[in-house]
């Protein structure tokens, strides 16, 4: 049927369904609907890593594949190094930005590599928010609890209470680099109400929010002239005889020669892992989020946590195809807009968590109840035109000029049609374990931003992995630069690979698989 | 189920499956109707290193010329936004060398007069409205830049929210200005300068300071796994 005619049930419900109240769901109905619908309880998926740090542990069988994938630096290869640094970040996203900003404002010297360019990342996509807790009815404490809650009780602590601390004084490094947050009339910060918070507590540059921090931390990064190595891959890093992080070899992109660098410590900003398309999701994230962090970090010993557990992120773009698995802003919801399935009706509170949201839509679909797609896709509506509707005309327009742009570039202007969403794969949940400081079980090695685990849990709260980014990669670059000054340089070895390998072929693993990944390959062979 | 046959969405692209020729970079393929550039790109075997980003939009990566059949205009676009028709012509814009001034924001003593340092070039523009028409992101860049010029800050910021920083403004400028570049500065400028510093934050700063939290916290730390679930559980 035409797109239009199957929408009309969504028009002609809309001011039934706006009457309606749907609560949340209890704790044990949740995990009722998230261990029978969500994707991280789908068994097959998943299989037990066969060695190393986290032998033993499931994770989905994509990464599983890589993390015991083999390092294509061989024995003997030669490690002088050709760059020499205090502190080497990786990554040129939020969190490697922040990292990076920090380091050298506390006087180390400081590189920033990253296999594409400066600020292409997940972070420049954020679009519903960053959650920090400024508004007077507002705290730290009731953040923390938020937080909590969304992460089904499994957050680290310790790291949690830091990062709810820290909002209040990132929000005011970023306004006094020129970031510019949504205002109240009084000149105090607005604060939108996120899913899963149970108070107002996003700060937003209208549905721009990443891509307005990344351009001013990008324009920041070059301003104080840091060292940048773009379009370079990490393949591995160094150690010396304790074990500790001493570097990184890469690979560039543009010449394919490999590049060694010696670094005191080495920041790893690496971002998720969307783009190995867990269960043949599609993805939100970027075109180089690939997991490389997680392998690299693996073979030189450090744990993992939490992974076996991913967040979709509800409102994946089904139609057009062009368009699928982008992201529809969280913040649609926020702002009242309905899910409604194909009989016309709402089957869930919209601004439930993550996982609650994402498995009631699947159940809606799998239960016969979704609409789908010539090429084979399924999806529930999302009543974007509720907002105009509700808040009168142009509200769609003004508070999500980015959603309405990228739809009408196909010929649908989402203020008057109703978008045709799915569940699409958005984060990482877990990732490296750190410590406060944002260091790994490896010293000199940190990990900062998504590519680290433990902060959000099982399942991150919207709005908080701006924050994320923000608080430990300024944590990691602090450490790090403190401790240069003091200490030398380690030798560049990669002895820890011997070790690797031998556990690699002890344990059957021979597939031949290379990691990390770097960029997916999409380019279609010969056919 | 007939349920479900009634609620399948008619997709030309798929019932079709029709294949276009398009040109890319000077060679014509034959690639499915309808994919983004980006997807014509792997689809005709291409290696993307540079080129591809965020593939959301959002990053500005990706930006590409093109020119539909029979039309002499060239346009622009992000490539992972923009889907092929047949006859379609492509190319991937390569970095273009602009200057960007550097300038330590917080102490900029008076920004709107900095502008002319930092970017002596951007009075000269004559008006070409060129920048506009490049802008893939539907910014009216050539008012942007004369409004910078004028010390109007505060509508550069709220026009170039959008900007992707993609630079398909500055080859096309005949005066060299860099208008993204002009832009994020001024944005910067009247994010740091000439916005109210907001009171309800450096309260809160202060009582996290002050360690008005600090009981509660306490409280919070030293709970069992059960009494913590059910703390959770009465907020709401």
């Amino acid at each position: 049927m035409d797109i239009h005619a199957l929408q009309q049930i969504v028009h002609q419900t809309r001011d039934a369904r706006r009457k309606q109240t749907l609560p949340k769901l209890s704790p044990a109905d949740r995990d009722q609907l998230i261990h029978k619908y969500h994707p991280d309880f789908r068994a097959s998926a998943f299989r037990p890593i066969r060695f190393g740090p986290n032998v033993g542990d499931k994770t989905a069988i994509e990464l599983a594949t890589l993390l015991e994938g083999d390092s294509s630096i061989a024995d003997g290869f030669d490690l002088t190094p050709h760059y020499t640094t205090d502190v080497l970040v990786v990554g040129g996203g939020g969190a490697g930005c922040a990292a990076a900003l920090h380091a050298h404002g506390a006087g180390a010297k400081v590189m920033l590599a990253t296999k594409l360019r400066l600020g292409d990342s997940n972070s420049v996509m954020a679009q519903g928010g960053m959650q920090i807790s400024v508004a007077p009815e507002d705290s730290p404490v009731t953040h923390f609890v938020d937080t909590l809650k969304g992460g089904h009780m499994q957050n680290d602590h310790q790291l949690l209470k830091v990062m709810v601390e820290e909002g209040p004084s990132i929000a005011k490094w970023l306004l006094s680099l020129g970031v510019l947050f949504d205002r109240d009339g009084d000149g105090n910060l607005h604060v939108k109400k996120g899913g899963g918070s149970s108070k107002p507590r996003l700060l937003t540059c209208s549905d721009y929010t990443g891509l307005e921090i990344m351009r001013v931390l990008k324009d920041e990064v070059l301003n104080q002239k840091i060292q940048l190595l773009e379009f370079c891959a990490a393949v591995e890093l160094t150690s010396d005889e304790k074990g500790h992080c001493t570097g990184a070899i890469f690979k560039d992109l543009d010449n394919q020669r490999h590049v060694v660098v010696a670094a005191k410590s080495v920041i790893l900003a690496t971002g998720g892992i969307g783009r190995l398309h867990i269960q043949g999701f599609p993805t939100s994230n970027h075109y180089g989020a690939t997991g490389d962090g997680l392998c690299l970090s693996y073979r030189l010993g450090a744990k993992l946590m939490h992974v076996d557990t991913f967040q979709y992120h509800p409102s994946g773009a089904v139609y057009p195809e062009q368009l699928i698995g982008a992201l529809v802003t969280e913040g649609i919801r926020s702002e009242g807009g309905h899910l409604v399935n194909a009989k016309g009706e709402r089957f869930v509170n919209e601004l439930d968590t993550r996982d609650v949201v994402s498995a009631s839509i699947i159940r809606e679909c799998e239960e016969g109840r979704g609409i789908r797609t010539m090429s084979g896709r399924i999806g529930v509506w999302l009543d974007t035109p509720l907002l105009d509707a509700a808040s009168g005309p142009g509200t769609m327009e003004k508070h999500f000029p980015a959603m309405m742009l990228q739809f009408e570039r196909f010929g649908i202007d989402i203020s008057k049609d109703p978008v045709l969403i799915y569940p699409t794969l958005h984060y990482q949940n877990g990732g490296v374990k750190i410590d406060t400081n944002s260091e790994t079980d490896v010293k000199n090695l940190f990990v900062a931003g998504e590519a680290s685990g433990g902060l959000h849990g099982r399942n991150r709260l919207m709005g908080n992995s701006l924050l994320d980014l923000m608080v430990f990669g300024k944590r990691s670059g602090l450490t790090a630069a403190a401790r240069a000054a003091a200490m030398p340089q380690g030798k560049l070895t990669v002895e820890h690979l011997k070790g690797f390998r031998a556990e690699a072929k002890k344990h059957g693993n021979a597939s031949g698989v290379v990691s990390p990944m770097v960029l997916p390959a999409y380019t279609r062979k010969e056919s | 189920m007939a349920q479900e046959d009634s609620n399948v969405i008619d997709q030309p692209e798929v019932i079709r499956h029709k294949m276009v020729t398009v040109e890319i970079a000077g060679k014509k393929y034959d690639v499915p109707e309808g994919i983004t550039i980006i997807k014509a790109l792997w689809y005709s075997g291409q290696e993307v290193v540079r080129g591809a980003g965020c593939l959301g939009g959002f990053c500005g990566a990706c930006a590409a010329y093109y020119r539909t059949k029979d039309d002499p205009k060239v346009r622009t676009c992000l490539a992972c936004q923009m889907a092929v028709q047949d006859g379609m012509s492509i190319t991937m814009m390569p970095p273009f060398p602009a200057r960007k001034a550097t300038y330590d924001i917080q102490a900029l003593k008076d920004p709107k007069q900095d502008l002319f340092n930092l970017y002596p070039e951007a009075p000269l523009c004559r008006n070409c409205n060129a920048c506009t028409e490049a802008c893939p992101q539907k910014i009216d860049v050539r008012e942007g830049v004369w409004k910078a010029v004028f010390g109007d800050f505060k509508s550069v910021s709220e026009m170039f929210m959008d900007c992707v920083m993609c630079g398909m403004c500055t080859p096309v400028c005949i005066a060299d200005i860099a208008p993204n570049l002009v832009a994020l500065y001024v944005s910067r400028a009247q994010g740091a300068h000439f916005t109210e510093k907001p009171a309800g934050l450096d309260t809160r700063i202060k009582e996290i300071q002050d360690g008005r939290f600090t009981d509660e916290w306490a409280k919070i730390l030293k709970m069992t796994e059960k009494e913590l679930a059910d703390h959770c559980a009465t907020v709401k």
